[in-house]
C-alpha cells in the first residue's frame, strides 16, 4: 500500500467548518444562507469524490495537521474504510440540504441559521471522524459531533426538546469521558502512540500487553463510543427524535450514528486488530453481545406506533449489524458489515425523509393514523416501501448485499447462533415495516376521507427522497462501488 | 521568538519584582480615578511585555536556575538575596504578568469605591506573587509568601460581597496557620544545612524521620494553599465574596503557590518522605477530583460552581505531581497554567454576568445566550476548556496527568475517572443553563452584550486556550530539563523500605 501526503484531506475536513462560518454570516438572507450550505456540501462531496480514484488504486492518503505530543497528533487519513463513510455522508448531505430547506421552510421553523450552522458543524465532525488517522483525532471529532448536535436535538426549545438534548449529552459525553478517554490514555501509555495501524491484522498494541488489560480496553472502546447505539446505552437515540426530521434523517441515520459504528469498528480493526481479537477470543462474544441489541431493538420497534420512534429502534438494530459483521472476524462478514455503513445510510435516510414529508403534509406522527395515505402520497410511500425492503434485506435492494455477506461470514465462522439471529431479525424487520406499507396503500381508515385529501409534499422534499430511494436500490444492484472499498480493507 | 532586550548583568528579576511596588507608590499620588485606572493598566501591560523576553532568553537545554541574582543580605543569619528561574517557575511568572492587566480590565467598572487603594493592592500583590516564584532563598521566599496575604485579605475584606469580612478572616486564618508550619520547617532545615539557600537544601541525605516531619509541615501549609481536600473550605467562601479581580488572582496565581511549593520544596528536599506519603496524597487528590466535581454539580451560585471546579482541577495537578514521573509532573505544571487561564477566564465571565444582573444565581442567568451571543461564545469556549475538551489546553494537561497516573497506579486513575465525567456534567449543565436556559427564562430586558473592554479582557485567554491545546511545544519545551532533574532528585532507590519512625 502506497502512503501519500495530500492536503485535500484538510480542505475536505475544513469545508463544512467554513460553511458553518458563512452560514452564520449570511444568516439574515435565507436564500444566500441555504446557498452557503449547498456550496459547502457540494465542495465537500467534490473533494471526497476526487479522492476516490486514488483510494481505488490502493493508495492511502495522509495529512498531519498538528503534533501535540510525541505520538499524539491531529492527523488525517483517507483509506478504503474512510471512503465508505465519507462518500455516503458527504453525498447525502447534498441531498439533505434541499430536503432540509423544504422541510424547515414548510414548517416555518425558528432559528434556521443556528440550525444550518450546527448542521454543518456536525458534518465537520463526521467527516473528521471518517478521516481520522489516530485515536486522538477520532476522539476529538467524535466529541465535536456530540457538542454540535445538541442545539439540533434541543431545537424546539420546549420541555421535550430540552429533555431529549439532556439525555443526548449525558449518554454521549459521559460514555466518551468515562470509557474512551481512559482507554485512550492507557493505550498511549502502553504503546507510546495512538496512530492507527496500516492494516487490520496486527493492531498497535504490544504483543506482551496483559490479556486482562487489553480485554478491558476493548470493552471500554465498544461501549464508550455510545453513538453506535449498542444496548443498554442506546436511549439517547430515541430521545433525539424530538429533533426536526432532517436531523433525524442525516444525523441520526447517517452521520452521527455512523460516527459511532465507524469509530467502534475502526478501533476494533486498526487498534486491536483481527489477530489480537482472535487470539483473545473477543470476536464471537462481541457478536453475541450485539446480537442482543439486534433482536431486542427490533422487538421494541414492533411496539412503537410513532413512526420516527420505530425508525429509531430500527436504526439501533441495524447499526449492530455493522459491528456484528466486523466482530465475526471473517473476510466476508467484515466486508458485509462495513458496506452496511453505506447501504443502511441510503435506505434509512429515505425512510426518515418520508416520515418528515408525511409530517409536513399531514402533521401525523403515528403509524395508526396513516391508513390510506399511500394513495395520496404515492411517491413518498413508494420510496418508503423500497427502503423498507433494504431494511428487511430483500433483493435487489442494498440491505440484501449486507445480509448475504453477513450470512456467508456467519457460516464461515461456523456459528449457528449468529445465523439464527440474522434470520430472526429479518423476520422481525419484516414484521414492523411491512404493516406500515400495507396500511398506507391498502387499509381504509375510519373517519378519514377516502382517498385522503392530501397531496405530495413540496418537490424539494419529494425529489431528494426519490433520489435516495433509487440509490438504495442502486447499491443493491451495483454493489461494486462500495464493495470494492470494503474488500480492499481485507488482508 | 522574542529578542532579548537586556544584557546578562541586568537585574531583570529584581526590576520585574519591585517595579510594581514603585508603580504602587506613584499611584498614591494620583487624584483622578480614570487616570489611575489607565496608569495601572499601562504599567501592568508594560510589565507583561517586559517579562516576555524572559522566555526568549531562557535556555531550555539546562535545568540550572537562570537570570540568577545573588547578593549578601543578612550575613549574620546566612540570609541572602537570591533570585532565579527554572522552567517550572518561568511559566508561572509569565502567567502572573499576563493575568495582571486582565485583572485591572475586569475591575474597570466593577470597582467603584476606593479605587486608589484597590489598584495599590493589586500592584503590591504583583510584587509578592512574582517574588514567590523567583525567590531562591527561603527567608526571601517566606517574606514574599507572607506579603501576599495582606493585600489579598484586603481585596476580599474591603471590596468583597456581603460576607466579605468572614471570608477574609477565614482566608487569613487558614493561610496563616499554614505559614507557621512552613516557617517551622524552614528553621528546622536551616539548623541542618546552616544556610537558607533553597538549592543548597535540595539533594541532601536528611534522616528519613526528619524528612517525614519536614514533609508533613510543608505538606499542610501547601495543601491549604492548593487547596487540597480537606483543607479547602476557605476557598469557596473567599471566591464567592472576593471581587472579580480577587477571584481571578486567587484562582490563577495564588492556588498555584501550593503546587509550586510541592514541586520546589517537597519533591527535591524530602524525596524519601514523598515516597512514603505518595499513596495517601494520590488518594487525597483523587478524592478532591471527585468531591470537587460532585459539589460543583450541586451549586446554584455560578461563582461557587467555578470555585469547586477549582478544587477538582487542582486535584489533577497534585495527582500529576505525586505520580513522580515526567508525564505526570509536566502535565501537572501544564494543568496549573491551564487552570490559571481557564478558571481565571470563567471568573471574569461570572463577573460580567454579575455586573449586568447583580446576581450570580444560575437560574437568574438562564437563557442569556440570545441576548449576549458574543459572551455566550466565550463562555462556551472556556466551559469546554474547563471540561478538558480535546483540542483545548486542559485536555493536554489532563491527558499527561492521567498517563503519568496510569504508570503509577491504574486503580487510582480509574477512581479519578468519575471526576472527569463530573467535570463534563457540571460545565455542560452550566453552559446549557446560561446559553439556553429552559422554557421559562427570566426576561433579561436591557441586558447588553460585551463591550470592547470586556472582549479585550477575554480574548487573550482564548488565544492561550487553543495555543496550548493545539501546539503545546512552546510551553512544554521549557519544562523538559527542569522536570527531568526534579524526577531524578525525587527518585529513591528503595523507597519501600522506609518507615515513618526511623
Amino acid at each position: 500500500m502506497e502512503i501519500v501526503s495530500d492536503s485535500r484531506l484538510l480542505l475536505a475536513t475544513l469545508a463544512p467548518l467554513l460553511g458553518a462560518g458563512l452560514i452564520m454570516v449570511t444568516g439574515r438572507k435565507p436564500n444566500l444562507r441555504e446557498g452557503c450550505s449547498l456550496a459547502a456540501a457540494a465542495t465537500l462531496f467534490a473533494l471526497v469524490a476526487s479522492l476516490v480514484p486514488e483510494i481505488q488504486a490502493g493508495k492511502s492518503l495522509r495529512f498531519t495537521v498538528a503534533e501535540l505530543l510525541p505520538g499524539l497528533s491531529i492527523a488525517l487519513r483517507a483509506d478504503a474504510m474512510s471512503m465508505i463513510f465519507a462518500v455516503s455522508a458527504s453525498f447525502l448531505w447534498v441531498v439533505t440540504v434541499f430536503y432540509s430547506a423544504g422541510y424547515m421552510r414548510g414548517l416555518e421553523e425558528h432559528a434556521q441559521t443556528r440550525f444550518n450552522a450546527c448542521f454543518a458543524l456536525a458534518l465537520f465532525g463526521a467527516i473528521g471522524c471518517a478521516f481520522s488517522d489516530n485515536l486522538f483525532t477520532l476522539y476529538l471529532f467524535y466529541e465535536i459531533v456530540s457538542i454540535c448536535t445538541y442545539p439540533l436535538v434541543a431545537h424546539h426549545q420546549d420541555e421535550e426538546g430540552y429533555e431529549g438534548g439532556k439525555k443526548y449529552l449525558v449518554y454521549l459525553t459521559a460514555t466518551a469521558k468515562a470509557l474512551v478517554l481512559p482507554a485512550m490514555v492507557l493505550i498511549y501509555v502502553l504503546t507510546g502512540t495512538l496512530d492507527f495501524a496500516d492494516n487490520i491484522r496486527s493492531g498497535i498494541l504490544p504483543a506482551d500487553a496483559p490479556r486482562g488489560v487489553v480485554t478491558a480496553l476493548y470493552a471500554c472502546c465498544i461501549l464508550g463510543f455510545a453513538k453506535n447505539g449498542i444496548m443498554p446505552l442506546h436511549h439517547w437515540l430515541p430521545g433525539a427524535m424530538v429533533a426536526p426530521t432532517p436531523v433525524s434523517a442525516l444525523l441520526h441515520a447517517v452521520a452521527v450514528v455512523k460516527v459511532g459504528v465507524f469509530a467502534t469498528t475502526r478501533v476494533m480493526l486498526y487498534v486491536f486488530g483481527v489477530d489480537t481479537m482472535d487470539a483473545l477470543g473477543l470476536g464471537l462474544p462481541t457478536a453475541y453481545f450485539v446480537s442482543f441489541t439486534i433482536l431486542a431493538a427490533s422487538i421494541v420497534a414492533l411496539s412503537k406506533d410513532n413512526l420516527k420512534a420505530r425508525l429509531a429502534y430500527s436504526t439501533v438494530s441495524q447499526l449492530s449489524y455493522i459491528i456484528l459483521g466486523v466482530a465475526l472476524l471473517k473476510p466476508a462478514a467484515i466486508a458485509g458489515g462495513l458496506v452496511h455503513i453505506a447501504n443502511h445510510a441510503f435506505a434509512k435516510i429515505t425512510l426518515f425523509f418520508c416520515a418528515g414529508a408525511i409530517y409536513v403534509v399531514t402533521h401525523k406522527k403515528n403509524i395508526s393514523e396513516m391508513d390510506g395515505l399511500g394513495r395520496a402520497m404515492p411517491f413518498t410511500f413508494g420510496a418508503f416501501a423500497l427502503a423498507s425492503l433494504s431494511m428487511i434485506g430483500a433483493p435487489p435492494v442494498g440491505g440484501f448485499i449486507t445480509k448475504w455477506y453477513l450470512l456467508l461470514g456467519a457460516l464461515d465462522a461456523g456459528s449457528l447462533g449468529i445465523l439464527l439471529v440474522l434470520v430472526a431479525s429479518t423476520l422481525l424487520n419484516a414484521a414492523y415495516f411491512v404493516p406500515i406499507v400495507y396500511r398506507a396503500f391498502f387499509a381504509k381508515a375510519a373517519g378519514n376521507p377516502h382517498p385522503p385529501a392530501f397531496k405530495e409534499a413540496h418537490p424539494a422534499m419529494v425529489i431528494p427522497l426519490s433520489i435516495t430511494a433509487i440509490l438504495s436500490v442502486a447499491v443493491g444492484v451495483y454493489p461494486e462501488f462500495f464493495m470494492r472499498f470494503a474488500q480492499s480493507i481485507l488482508p | 521568538m522574542f529578542e532579548p532586550t537586556y544584557n546578562a548583568t541586568f537585574p531583570v528579576l529584581s526590576v520585574l519584582i519591585f517595579s510594581p511596588l514603585l508603580a504602587a507608590a506613584i499611584a498614591l499620588a494620583f487624584r483622578d480615578e480614570r487616570l489611575l485606572r489607565w496608569w495601572t493598566l499601562g504599567f501592568t501591560v508594560a510589565a507583561a511585555l517586559f517579562s516576555l523576553p524572559l522566555y526568549g532568553r531562557f535556555d531550555a537545554s539546562t535545568a540550572a536556575f537562570q537570570f540568577v541574582e545573588d547578593r549578601s543580605w543578612i550575613p549574620a543569619l546566612e540570609v541572602r538575596y537570591t533570585l532565579g528561574l527554572d522552567g517550572i517557575s518561568l511559566l508561572l511568572v509569565l502567567l502572573t504578568t499576563l493575568i495582571m492587566p486582565l485583572c485591572v480590565l475586569a475591575s474597570w467598572r466593577y470597582i467603584r469605591t476606593r479605587v486608589k487603594e484597590f489598584m495599590v493592592c493589586l500592584l503590591v500583590m504583583e510584587t509578592a506573587m512574582i517574588g514567590v516564584f523567583c525567590a531562591l532563598d527561603f527567608v526571601l521566599f517566606f517574606i514574599f509568601w507572607e506579603a501576599m496575604l495582606i493585600p489579598m485579605a484586603l481585596l476580599i475584606g474591603i471590596w468583597g460581597g456581603p460576607r466579605r469580612v468572614y471570608a477574609a478572616v477565614k482566608f487569613f486564618i487558614y493561610t496563616m496557620s499554614g505559614s507557621i508550619l512552613l516557617l517551622v520547617a524552614i528553621i528546622a532545615l536551616y539548623l541542618q544545612v546552616g544556610s537558607f539557600s533553597i538549592p543548597a537544601m535540595m539533594g541532601r541525605e536528611y534522616a528519613p524521620g526528619f524528612q517525614c516531619w519536614v514533609f508533613v509541615a510543608f505538606f499542610i501549609s501547601f495543601a491549604i494553599k492548593v487547596p487540597m481536600l480537606p483543607f479547602h473550605t476557605w476557598l469557596p467562601a473567599a471566591h464567592v465574596e472576593a471581587p472579580t479581580a480577587g477571584s481571578v488572582l486567587l484562582a490563577s496565581v495564588l492556588l498555584k503557590m501550593g503546587t509550586y511549593g510541592f514541586l520546589r520544596f517537597c519533591l527535591p528536599i524530602t524525596p524519601q518522605a514523598v515516597h512514603v506519603f505518595m499513596p495517601y496524597v494520590l488518594a487525597l487528590s483523587v478524592a478532591a477530583i471527585v468531591y470537587g466535581g460532585l459539589t460543583a454539580l450541586a451549586q446554584s451560585d455560578l461563582k461557587k460552581l467555578v470555585a469547586y471546579s477549582s478544587v477538582a482541577h487542582m486535584g489533577f495537578a497534585t495527582l500529576g505531581i505525586f505520580a513522580l514521573n515526567r508525564p505526570g509532573i509536566e502535565g501537572a505544571i501544564l494543568q496549573m497554567i491551564n487552570h490559571g487561564i481557564t478558571t481565571g477566564a470563567l471568573f471574569i465571565a461570572v463577573g460580567i454576568i454579575y455586573e449586568r444582573l447583580h446576581t450570580r444565581e444560575l437560574d437568574q442567568a438562564a437563557g442569556l445566550g440570545p441576548r449576549m451571543p458574543i459572551f455566550a461564545t466565550f463562555l462556551v469556549v472556556f466551559g469546554l476548556s474547563s471540561l478538558a475538551f480535546p483540542g483545548t489546553n486542559s485536555f493536554i494537561g489532563e491527558f499527561l496527568v492521567l498517563s503519568g497516573g496510569f504508570m503509577v497506579s491504574k486503580v487510582m486513575v480509574v477512581c479519578a475517572v468519575p471526576g472527569v465525567v463530573l467535570a463534563a456534567a457540571y460545565m455542560l449543565r452550566m453552559l446549557q443553563r446560561v446559553v439556553y436556559g429552559g422554557t421559562r427564562n427570566p426576561p433579561h430586558a436591557g441586558v447588553t452584550d460585551l463591550n470592547w473592554r470586556e472582549v479585550l479582557t477575554l480574548a487573550p485567554l482564548v488565544v492561550f486556550v487553543f495555543w496550548i491545546g493545539l501546539h503545546p511545544q512552546p510551553f512544554t519545551r521549557v519544562l523538559h530539563a527542569s522536570v527531568e532533574r526534579l524526577v531524578e532528585q525525587t527518585a529513591v532507590a528503595n523507597a519501600s523500605e522506609l518507615t515513618w519512625h526511623d
